[in-house]
């Protein structure tokens, strides 16, 4: 047990220690935060109100702008004046509208002229603002009450209601369970290839190092693989939790200080409303429940796929011949990823329902259809049966790994990795 | 003197191939053991049975007096011939690492270390990485992770390769060391001069079979050719009963027959000349190893 712990202590801290994963666990949130933020600071920055000047050159279309957002339009009374110098005086761009016979005419005549590009937010504020008002004009124009457009306007917005086993209703929303249930289904299995191919490099690497026969007059060849799927799994969480932390941090950082000093209101009170609404969303499925199963099949699955991927180190010499090996234990672990599109649109149907079972399919499979409701028999059926899996998985990895690890030079094969499975120790 | 480590019988099968035959070896107690035979005889996995890193399909193993069990691998020290070292790690960690694998506490550890670091010229390694040392250097830090926790029995599997002459020569002398101590030392090499300097005893497998074993200078008697090598001061032309292979000078190369010894050839040389030098030329182990092995 000494040893056990000597092992896992040595496998985590040597890569805890690492620059590289050092670099990795902080740059990584910064980046995934950056995809969050930038857009938002973008569009913030879009809303830097800008002058427009508008020219129409026509008499019988209303004056539509005042200002949208926070830009600023102006009319210009003289319409004969020339573009270049309108643009050299205050105004960052300039609307023009010719003169045409009719409001449908204009669909396709409208220019606006600028130095620099206008960003696509403005344009299609202005593209959208001019059709919501010249359609209304036009119906207008056809003898339409105004007053009754705007009662004929309908707008729908579906409620989905989740009825739990115990009969109690829920509210749900279908996107966010979408949203949910695929961002954490992608994570396991991003998490599995990345934790499961460092489990496989160490392995390669005691063996071409040639160290393994030192360590392995010491300690069994088990307790070597176990603390070094331990170590990882241990180095996984500790990256997992630290990148949870960090980018919490650095996103109520932007949060709070970069939106509100660019506009005080507006988008963060939307963000806030908006992450509140997100939150009431998940009302369908328990939160905790739903973050305990995460780690659940994160861990149940990375034990799986970790100790296959220590096989296939085991029998190889060097990473570039691990491919013909790694190929069984990818297919499963990408399709199930492929699938998981599917499931999205079916989530309670046969498929959805065997791929949740199936141990090397469950962890990412699960995670998807879980937002959608899973009952909970189905959730146990499927968390026994991959700890049966990873059971079964770590097993014939041991027997396979107590001789590979000492073969070298040798160029394994199926036949070959059949006949160790049935060696006696 | 008892035996540290008796094998009997032992037996191991991979498939349908047989590596090791009912091999059976006494190794005694504060002796050398040469473990000799060719590439491919089974030499490894024997050393990887007595490291209990395979087990034996059947056979018997009694180390020091005991039934061969897990707790006695801390008695045993191996330095593989296949080496290496965690290369991104530092030496002292890794050191220590091992040290405490064996089974020393950490405090324990330190200390050891410490003296062989500062036995074997090490100081100032403590922090390097193992990449930034040489071939020869990383050796080192490897023999002091094989002899750390002090073990009973010591197997050294082509210990001196890797070394330039100087160090191999440190090392030779940590194990004599080690062997004034009373540790047992198994050999297992190809350099059969290191052998004959060495070891009290020898086994030589061949085929998965121990086909010869012995005290050194026993099996050396066994396969003598009845040569002697003689100086004297004038020329001498015959010799009965003897035969005069080679003259160079005044040194000659005289075979006797198998019931010769020493003694007669010198009562009937003195009467002749003034003997310089007398020496019966034993075969060397190197000469024994070809012989053996090709007479299979």
């Amino acid at each position: 047990m000494r040893k056990l712990f000597l092992i896992i202590q040595r496998e985590y801290l040597s890569r805890i220690k690492k620059k590289s994963f050092i670099i990795m666990t902080l740059i990584t949130p910064i980046l995934f935060s950056g995809i969050i933020v930038i857009p938002v600071l973008l569009e913030v920055q879009g809303n830097e109100g800008r002058n427009i000047a508008v020219i129409d050159e026509n008499t019988f279309i209303p004056q539509l702008f005042d200002e949208i957002g926070s830009n600023k339009f102006h009319y210009l009374d003289d319409v004969s004046i020339d573009m270049k110098s309108t643009l050299v005086g205050n105004y960052d761009a300039v609307l023009h509208i010719p003169k045409t016979g009719s409001l449908k005419d204009i669909q396709n005549k409208l220019s606006i002229y600028s130095n620099m590009q206008i960003s696509l937010a403005l344009k299609d504020d202005i593209e959208n603002h001019l059709e919501e008002k010249l359609t209304l004009q036009q119906l207008v124009n056809f003898g339409l009450d105004p007053n009754k457009i705007e009662e004929a306007e309908i707008n729908i917005n579906i409620e989905t209601i989740v009825v739990g086993e115990d009969g109690e209703e829920v509210k749900g929303d279908s996107g966010a369970s979408l949203g949910l249930g695929f961002i954490s289904g992608f994570l396991i299995y991003i998490f599995i290839f990345m934790y499961g191919a460092m489990v496989m490099r160490s392995v390669i690497e005691e063996k071409t190092n040639r160290i393994i026969e030192v360590i392995i007059s010491s300690v069994k060849p088990f307790q070597l693989m176990i603390g070094k799927i331990t170590g990882v799994a241990l180095v996984g969480l500790t990256q997992f939790i630290l990148w949870v932390i960090l980018g919490g941090i650095i996103l109520t950082f932007a949060q709070n200080f970069f939106i509100p000093e660019v506009i005080p209101t507006g988008i963060s009170n939307q963000q806030l409303e908006g992450s509140n609404e997100f939150l009431s969303m998940f009302k369908g499925i328990s939160l905790l429940q739903f973050g305990l199963s995460f780690l659940f099949y994160f861990l149940g699955g990375y034990l799986l796929y970790g100790s296959l991927f220590a096989a296939v180190g085991s029998v190889v010499d060097q990473e570039a011949d691990s491919q013909q090996f790694m190929l069984p234990i990818t297919i499963p672990l990408i399709l199930s990823f492929i699938m998981s599109q599917q499931i999205i649109d079916n989530p309670h149907g046969d498929i959805a329902f065997w791929a949740s079972m199936f141990p090397l399919t469950s962890p990412i499979i699960m995670m998807v259809r879980l937002p959608f409701g899973v009952p909970t028999y189905e959730l146990f059926l499927s968390m026994a049966l991959l700890i049966v899996g990873f059971l079964g998985s770590i097993w014939l990895t041991a027997k396979i790994y107590r001789t590979g690890i000492l073969m070298y030079g040798k160029k394994a094969n199926y036949k070959e990795i059949w006949k160790w499975i049935k060696y006696k120790e | 003197m008892s035996n540290i480590l008796e094998l009997n019988k032992i037996t191991k099968n991979y498939g349908d191939s047989t590596i090791l035959r009912q091999v059976s070896l006494d190794i005694k107690k504060g002796s050398a053991f040469g473990l000799l035979g060719p590439n491919g005889a089974g030499k490894t996995t024997l050393i990887r049975i007595i490291n209990q890193i395979t087990a034996p399909d059947s056979g018997q193993i009694i180390f020091n007096g005991e039934a061969f069990k897990r707790e006695h691998i801390a008695q045993i020290g191996y330095l593989p011939e296949e080496r290496g070292l965690y290369r991104g790690m530092k030496v002292g960690d890794q050191s220590l690492y091992l040290a405490q694998l064996k089974g020393l506490s950490r405090k324990e550890a330190i200390e050891r270390l410490k003296y062989w670091f500062k036995k074997l010229e090490m100081k100032g390694w403590w922090d390097k990485k193992i990449d930034e040392l040489s071939k020869g250097m990383a050796q080192k830090v490897q023999f002091i992770s094989t002899v750390i926790h002090e073990p009973k029995l010591l197997i050294l599997d082509e210990p001196f390769t890797g070394f330039d002459p100087i160090n191999a020569n440190i090392i030779k002398n940590e194990i004599l060391e080690l062997k004034k101590k009373n540790t047992t030392i198994i050999f297992s090499t190809h350099r059969m001069e290191s052998i004959e300097e060495l070891c009290d005893d020898i086994a030589l497998i061949n085929k998965g079979e121990c086909i010869l074993k012995g005290k050194l200078n026993e099996v050396k008697k066994q396969f003598k050719e009845n040569l002697f090598e003689v100086k004297t001061k004038d020329e001498i032309s015959k010799v009965e009963g003897f035969e005069i292979l080679n003259k160079k000078e005044n040194t000659y190369l005289i075979k006797g027959n198998d019931s010769s010894v020493p003694n007669q050839l010198l009562q009937l040389l003195i009467p002749q000349t003034e003997i310089i030098s007398f020496n019966e030329l034993l075969p060397s182990i190197n000469d024994i190893f070809i012989r053996k092995i090709k007479e299979q």
